[in-house]
């Protein structure tokens, strides 16, 4: 299959007071068209860094990080932003809806930005919002949702502009379990339908509904295993 | 970003705080309004006076005596000189002289007391001919007014204003009746109706006699205050400037124009003179009113640099979402400028209505004849100053918002 993503020798630091901090050293992999994976790791192991240089918010050390064949340094600012708006959906832990602004409002602020003619924002809308099964909440605004429901519209917000990939940074993170499994079911079948996912968890019962799970430890990564031969290797070790 | 959700956000983002939007609105309101005030008491006053002096007639000369120049002691020179006399009034009479004057009128000015049996007054003694009072088409609504002949034989007859005829009689019959001026005693030949101000003169508060009387029972004197030439039509007052001031000189024996001992003023020299000085001084004014725009705009970068910092989580959202750094620099700018636009939209409108009241109590309580004058050119100017203002002191802002990294954005909360 395609690749989508591809990093080469990935490595990020942060200037500190006199000192360099090293959080991604030498990351190598590659994500293809349609997989669903998860990014695993404890607080501070480096994978929220990871995601956000992943969705181009933020630029390496040194390194190569290649998105449809091309890097960061290809594109200009614009050209950043309008990859960001056509390309790719975020799936933030704390939603980050705009708080007096409808669930319809909300899911059309990707539109906003995007070119796409004005009188195809509703039905845009509307179907990502069906996607997640929240129409009846049409008009209601972030506070008079459960934390379940306000992340099933920060999904359909991601979802609306039809991009290659959504990267979910600790989606289930603020939510309890039933919410969390709801949300992961979603995913899950937005996956099955060809959406690529990328997800961000320390959890280990959210990253088991990816199929591949990269689990970074201290900046590097520590393994990096399809979910069948986590399986075949489950199954070998039970008989 | 299309415009109309640019305008959504930003009117969105300003609601969302009303009473500190207001707040904010408040000191570009006032900036205006102040500024369409000072603009409009100005451009009423030159209309005023501009009206003033446009009352004296188009086609009239004006000879005054003593030079006149920029130092403070001119003033008190022309007063004080004597230097016009009844030779010159002759010489002005003369067609050889001046072909294009009509008439020529000498006026005489002072202040007395004038007496009614108990009753005192000071009113302005004016000295001059009927004709002078005709081209202020002005004239007696009772009695009569006094002829050439009372002007030949200095006789003492005298002409109230409709203020010193209250002052001295009340509602009492004054026709008829004597009053004493110094020591002579007038006849009270006619009344003046209300009048109120023409050519700088308070009409009802006059005394009007022939001006031979004046100089002889009143002032005591032998030259005038005044000389004023009609002339045959407007196109000709500069020729009959010309000739007056050649008249004067030989007159007077003068050869240099530096050595003159009169002034001669027309009503377009009066007229540019009086506008020059009230542009300048509403300028003045309207310069020292713009310092609170300039405090205003200082308030609105505040409140959004405010608002920015507020609001950075979401400007990382939308830069996450696809927002370019021009999409938030439009949004934070036209935030600014909508705050200091309803505050010029506003503050033309207060200060409009505050020239209105001024202009309203200034003609109905003062007693001048103070016209409202409704600058169109300020209010637009004002209008697009504070809208500039909004831009000039928002772009900070706006560009910090603009160049804010979406991730550090985000982090924040």
């Amino acid at each position: 299959m395609e690749d989508l993503i591809k990093i080469e020798n990935l490595c990020k630091s942060y200037q500190g007071e006199g000192c360099l901090t090293p959080v991604l050293k030498e990351i190598n992999f590659s994500i293809a068209k349609g997989e669903f994976v998860a990014i695993m790791g404890p607080s501070g192991s480096g994978k929220s860094t990871l995601l956000h240089m992943l969705g181009f918010l933020d630029t390496q050390s040194a390194g190569k990080y290649y998105f449809e064949g091309k890097t960061m340094d290809d594109y200009g600012q614009e050209k950043i932003a309008h990859i960001r708006n056509h390309k790719m959906g975020f799936v933030f832990q704390s939603f980050n809806l705009l708080n007096k602004t409808s669930v319809l409002d909300n899911v059309k602020l990707p539109l906003l930005y995007s070119g796409i003619s004005e009188d195809k924002w509703d039905k845009l809308a509307i179907d990502a919002i069906a996607k997640v099964k929240m129409e009846h909440r049409i008009d209601h605004t972030p506070g008079q949702l459960s934390g379940g429901e306000q992340q099933r519209v920060a999904i359909a917000r991601a979802l609306v502009m039809n991009p290659e990939v959504i990267f979910a940074d600790e989606p289930t993170g603020n939510l309890d379990s039933k919410s969390g499994q709801i949300i992961m079911e979603i995913l899950q079948d937005l996956n099955d339908a060809g959406e690529t996912i990328v997800l961000i968890t320390h959890e280990k019962s959210t990253a088991m509904h990816a199929k591949r799970i990269i689990h970074i430890l201290d900046g590097q990564i520590d393994s990096d295993t399809k979910l069948e031969q986590q399986l075949k290797a489950k199954d070998s070790y039970t008989k | 970003m299309v415009l109309k959700y640019i305008i959504k956000t930003a009117y969105k983002g300003l609601t969302a705080n009303k009473f500190r939007s207001f707040l904010t609105i408040l000191g570009i309101l006032i900036g205006i309004a102040s500024i369409i005030l000072i603009v409009s008491i100005g451009q009423g006053a030159q209309n005023l006076v501009l009206s003033q002096v446009q009352s004296m007639g188009s086609k009239n000369i004006f000879i005054l005596p003593g030079k006149h120049d920029t130092s403070m002691s001119s003033g008190f020179s022309m007063i004080m000189s004597d230097s016009l006399k009844n030779k010159d009034l002759d010489e002005l009479k003369k067609k050889s002289n001046v072909p294009n004057a009509v008439n020529v009128f000498p006026i005489v000015l002072s202040t007395s007391l004038v007496k009614y049996g108990n009753n005192t007054y000071r009113p302005m003694v004016f000295g001059s001919t009927p004709e002078l009072m005709a081209l202020y088409d002005t004239f007696p609504d009772q009695g009569e007014m006094f002829t050439e002949e009372d002007i030949t034989g200095k006789t003492l007859v005298v002409i109230l204003g409709e203020k010193v005829k209250n002052e001295l009689f009340g509602t009492d019959e004054a026709i008829g009746r004597r009053i004493k001026i110094k020591d002579a005693s007038f006849l009270v030949i006619g009344i003046f109706p209300k009048s109120g101000q023409k050519g700088f003169m308070n009409f009802d508060d006059i005394i009007f006699v022939p001006y031979s009387t004046a100089q002889t029972y009143i002032l005591g004197t032998k030259y005038y205050n005044r000389l004023v030439v009609e002339v045959d039509s407007e196109e000709n007052v500069a020729r009959a400037k010309s000739d007056i001031e050649n008249t004067l000189r030989d007159s007077h024996n003068i050869e240099d124009s530096k050595d003159d001992d009169f002034s001669i003023e027309t009503t377009e020299s009066m007229i540019n003179s009086i506008s020059i000085i009230t542009n300048v001084l509403t300028l003045f004014l309207a310069s020292v009113a713009s310092i609170s725009l300039i405090v205003g705009g200082v308030g609105i970068m505040n409140i959004v640099l405010v608002s920015v910092t507020e609001r950075t989580k979401e400007i990382g959202l939308r830069k996450a979402l696809g927002a370019t750094q021009k999409d938030i620099l439009y949004q934070f700018l036209l935030e600014s400028v909508f705050l200091t636009g309803v505050g010029g939209i506003s503050g033309v409108i207060i200060g409009t209505l505050l020239s209105f009241f001024v202009s309203y109590i200034l003609t109905n309580f003062a007693g001048y004849d103070w016209p409202f004058s409704f600058s169109i050119s300020a209010a637009v100017l004002g209008f697009s100053v504070s809208a500039l203002i909004g831009l000039v002191f928002g772009l900070y802002p706006a560009k910090k918002a603009a160049q804010l990294s979406p991730i550090e954005a985000l982090r924040r909360e």
